[in-house]
């Protein structure tokens, strides 16, 4: 039998500085399932099995029993799902749709040709810490940087940062099995999702009567040969791009910045060469993967993995940051290697939901730890391990404070 | 052989590798990765590195890559002979010897075949030598047609709607070229994936403006005075005008240099068994000579243990892999070549992969998505299994199916999927008679005798 509080170690807040063990004890589990708990997949092959399975759905109205926030039939006040909880045919429809604003075949060069925008903001953050001896990179670097860039791309005045976040925490929040334990916190973030698409229906009907290069100009105006997102679904679109687009890659970041700092051969091989970022960032994303578990997935009949039947309507966990470690698939899997032959991770997911932004999520990651690496002179930690975000989902440091001797 | 004959193999040996294409490239950078030290010769009648046919009839007609530049990239050093541009014309089995054009003989301790296959030519030949009938294979050949289609050709006539006709057509359509197809068969693409979903590539090809004609044949090619094509006339009295002709009617094993040798080679291939062994003619194993790439035909557990000869990608990357493998090992350290076949084409900016063997199939059903928006996933059943897989924009599903197909799942599918539509009922999957050959299936079956039925022994001509 396995430990009765398994689940609750996941999430306890006593385990975020490392949840690791605690993953290579669940990985003992493969399908672990207590009480009327979620049944939680934490080995490689069967995370990235179910994550192609047609069986799977990510949409809660297939859930026996949904939270309150997840759902939004007649009765509910909230916006409807983004593609993010969508199955096909919806979500293909949408996501194609927002896909013609920012990649290939119809915007092939989007994200490639931010390159030297992104390596501007990012100097500009580093020459603002002026003569500042010890920072909290957080505030200083990973934050503001991919919510400038994510405002540009999508037309999101910078300056309302402070008016959005107030939103964006609530809903984040929202994700975190742990903080959704009453009722009353499903509906803040249900509430809070419906400001900000309020917020942001100002900003596309603007963009609906004068568009200009941005993805709500695009979604807005939209009519290729899916037709157009109904504004419903623009608003929804655009809430999940917002907090997709830097919600997450603050903690690659950062996750990035920590673990080059304990494993200082790697700082400075990519302090000589910058070329050494792609391998770097694709090993983080399997050692620190900022999302750890995928929360919101059911079955739409009944399953067996590994023996074990889970019933349809039952609440999946993919438990993607065990998986990343999973000795089955990763050689060594809990040493830092980004020399690993094989850089493979279930860091955005796969199948037809895998990371939308991940293109860009690369980009920035590689740009701003070459940049960081390259500028900061002997950079140290300042406490370790740093204090966390209470999310278990979207985990990273809330804060890091780094000590060095200069700006290069 | 004893371990003393292996190590001296793999430190001082002789390998010869015949085909120095995907196939070739390939194991030779297995056998040095898995420690080969000895001598190796890869000889090749084109005088280029190996370079990457796909491209050729995608990207390099629409001028977005050019032919020059699909060198397959290498993954190590190989540190190899190379003699290109002269090729193998015939073999010495039992005194290991491999004769060339230019009358050199190169001997071998192991031998791998990878000859692949050459694009069938219009049976005509006065009328195959005319100006403007092109075929599609090579390097030379692509950038050929391309020089042709950038030249504005009044229209393009293509013989042949299998996957490589298609896509020549879609290349055409997207230049803006006005192109005919013809197609014995009742449709596109049946060959490989049945009368259903050939139905939908009809769709496809029509609305982009192709214009097609099935149920024809083409009887004869016609030129002008100064010898170039100017007209094709079809079996129903058709003419039509076109200054280029495509002739894409499926491939012909490259195994002639063979004859004679006692090797089990003829036009269906040559047989190997699963550790990709060559069979001599008289269906007896060989133990130093390999085949691998589309020149081979070799069993498949999952398809019954009947021969297959795959045209596919993939299976020439694995079978090199697994051959050059075994080339250097003995008994219980070989591994049998146990590809899932595997396919992808991409047309009219629609993305089609297959997995599996669909030509087996018998009932075909549209598990998700849907034929009329030409995005779908459609399982193709055999006995109550599920044997094989398409998809039309819908890739990042066939894995599950293919693990079905790894299981002998039962077919029809009994269970939900997400996206079924009203249509998702199996029906039959709708194979023209196998008999009748219809234009490069890229999946052969062909039985279970490793002797091949068509096979003439011709004794050798010294
Ligand atoms: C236009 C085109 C598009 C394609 N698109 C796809 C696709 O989308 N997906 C897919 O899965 N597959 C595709 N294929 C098929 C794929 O390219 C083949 O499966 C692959 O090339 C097989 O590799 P091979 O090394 O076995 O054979 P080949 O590539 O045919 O190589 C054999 C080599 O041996 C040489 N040779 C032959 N006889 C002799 C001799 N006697 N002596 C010396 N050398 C000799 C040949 O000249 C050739 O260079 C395509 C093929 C073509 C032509
Ligand atoms: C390091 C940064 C990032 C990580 C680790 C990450 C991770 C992920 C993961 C794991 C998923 C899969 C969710 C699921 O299967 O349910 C996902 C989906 C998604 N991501 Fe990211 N992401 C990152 C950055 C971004 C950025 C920058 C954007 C936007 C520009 C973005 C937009 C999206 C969207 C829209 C989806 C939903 C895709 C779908 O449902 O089809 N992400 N991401």
């Amino acid at each position: 039998m396995t430990h009765p509080s398994m689940l609750r170690r996941i999430t306890d807040f006593a385990n975020r500085a490392n949840p690791y063990p605690v993953y290579e004890e669940l990985r003992k589990t493969p399908v672990l399932h207590e009480e009327d708990g979620p049944f939680v997949i934490s080995s490689y092959y069967d995370i990235e099995a179910l994550l192609h399975d047609p069986r799977i759905s990510s949409d809660a109205v297939n859930l026996v029993d949904p939270g309150e926030d997840e759902v939004s039939g007649p009765e509910a006040t909230g916006l409807p799902p983004s593609f993010i909880r969508l199955d096909p045919p919806e979500h293909d429809r949408l996501r194609r749709i927002a896909n013609s604003s920012f990649g290939p075949p119809h915007r092939p060069r989007r994200i490639e040709n931010m390159r030297g925008e992104l390596a501007e903001i990012v100097s500009g953050l580093i020459d603002g810490l002026g003569d500042a001896r010890e920072i909290d990179l957080v505030d200083e670097v990973a934050y503001p940087f991919p919510v400038t860039v994510i405002c540009r791309l999508l037309g999101v005045p910078r300056e309302d940062e402070p008016r959005f976040r107030a939103w964006v925490d609530p809903i984040v929040a929202g994700l975190d099995p742990d903080t959704r334990t009453s009722a009353d916190s499903e509906r803040t973030a249900q509430e809070a999702r419906l400001q900000l698409g309020m917020y942001l229906n100002g900003l596309v009907e603007q963009r609906a009567k004068e568009p200009r290069d941005d993805m709500l100009s695009d979604l807005v105006n939209s009519q290729g040969p899916d037709g157009a997102m109904t504004t419903m679904e623009v608003l929804s679109t655009s809430v999940l791009l917002l907090i997709a687009g830097h919600e997450t890659t603050v903690n690659l970041i950062t996750n990035g910045m920590l673990t080059l700092l304990r494993h200082p051969e790697y700082l400075r091989r990519l302090r000589e060469d910058p070329g050494l970022s792609p391998k770097i960032v694709e090993e983080l994303l399997r050692y620190e993967p900022p999302v750890q578990l995928l929360p919101q997935r059911t079955c739409i009949t009944d399953i067996e993995v590994r023996g074990v039947t889970i019933p349809k309507g039952s609440r999946i966990w993919l438990a993607l940051a065990a998986g990343n470690r999973d000795p089955e698939r990763f050689q060594d899997p809990d040493r830092f290697d980004p020399d690993r032959g094989d850089l493979q991770h279930l860091g955005f997911g796969s199948g037809i939901h895998s990371c939308f932004g991940a293109p860009l999520a690369r980009l920035e990651a590689q740009i701003a730890l070459s940049e960081l690496a390259r500028r900061l002179e002997n950079p140290r930690l300042v406490e370790d391990p740093p204090p966390y975000r209470q999310n278990a989902v979207l985990r990273g440091p809330r804060h890091l404070k780094i000590a060095f001797d200069g700006l290069r | 052989m004893s371990a003393d004959h292996l190590g001296q193999l793999r430190r001082e040996g002789r390998i010869v590798i015949v085909g120095a294409s995907l196939a070739g490239l390939r194991a030779a950078e297995t056998l040095r990765a898995e420690g080969f030290a000895g001598e190796l010769t890869l000889i090749g009648d084109e005088p280029y590195e190996p370079y990457d046919r796909p491209p050729l009839s995608k990207s390099v007609l629409l001028g977005k890559a050019s032919p020059h530049r699909t060198d397959l990239p290498h993954r190590r050093e190989i540190d190899a002979k190379w003699r290109l541009g002269v090729a193998a014309t015939g073999l010495d089995l039992s005194a290991k010897r491999v004769r060339l054009a230019d009358g050199d003989e190169v001997e071998y301790d192991r031998l791998l075949i990878a000859t692949g296959v050459r694009a069938r030519p219009w049976f005509k030949e006065d009328e195959a030598r005319l100006d403007g009938v092109c075929l599609l294979r090579t390097r030379d050949d692509a950038d050929d047609l391309y020089q042709r289609l950038k030249a504005g050709p009044r229209r393009v006539f293509i013989i042949g709607a299998g996957f490589a006709g298609s896509e020549v057509a879609s290349a055409c359509r997207e230049m803006g070229i006005p192109v005919t197809v013809a197609e014995r068969a009742g449709a596109p693409l049946v060959g490989a994936l049945g009368g259903v979903i050939g139905a939908v590539a009809t769709g496809l090809q029509t609305e982009n403006g192709v214009d097609l004609r099935t149920h024809v044949t083409v009887t004869g090619l016609e030129g002008d005075a100064t010898g170039r094509v100017r007209a094709v006339h079809l079996s129903d009295e058709s003419v039509v005008e076109a200054d280029v002709v495509v002739v894409s009617l499926g491939s012909m094993r490259n195994t002639e240099w063979l004859n004679g040798s006692g090797l089990g080679a003829g036009p269906r291939g040559i047989a190997c068994d699963a550790g990709c062994r060559a069979f001599d003619f008289r269906g007896i194993v060989t133990d130093d000579v390999f085949v691998a790439g589309d020149v081979a035909r070799s069993p498949h557990a999952l398809f019954g243990y009947q021969f297959l000869s795959l045209e596919h990608w993939g299976n020439a990357v694995a079978q090199a892999q697994t051959a050059a493998h075994n080339m250097i090992c003995d008994g219980a350290d070989r591994r049998p070549h146990l590809w899932m076949p595997a396919f992808w084409s991409s047309m009219f900016g629609v993305n089609i992969k297959s997995v599996g063997v669909p030509p087996m199939g018998e009932q075909i059903m549209i598990t998700q998505g849907s034929l009329a928006e030409r995005r779908f996933v459609g399982v193709y059943g055999y006995k109550g299994r599920i044997i094989a897989a398409v998809s039309f924009d819908n890739t990042r599903w066939l894995e599950f199916y293919q693990r079905q197909i790894e299981r002998g799942a039962p077919f029809p599918v009994e269970f939900p999927t997400v996206d079924r539509r009203p249509e998702g009922r199996p029906v039959d999957a709708d194979f023209p008679d196998p008999s009748l050959p219809t234009h490069g299936p890229m999946i052969t079956l062909s039985g279970y005798s490793p002797a091949d039925q068509q096979l003439v022994f011709h004794p050798a001509r010294h």
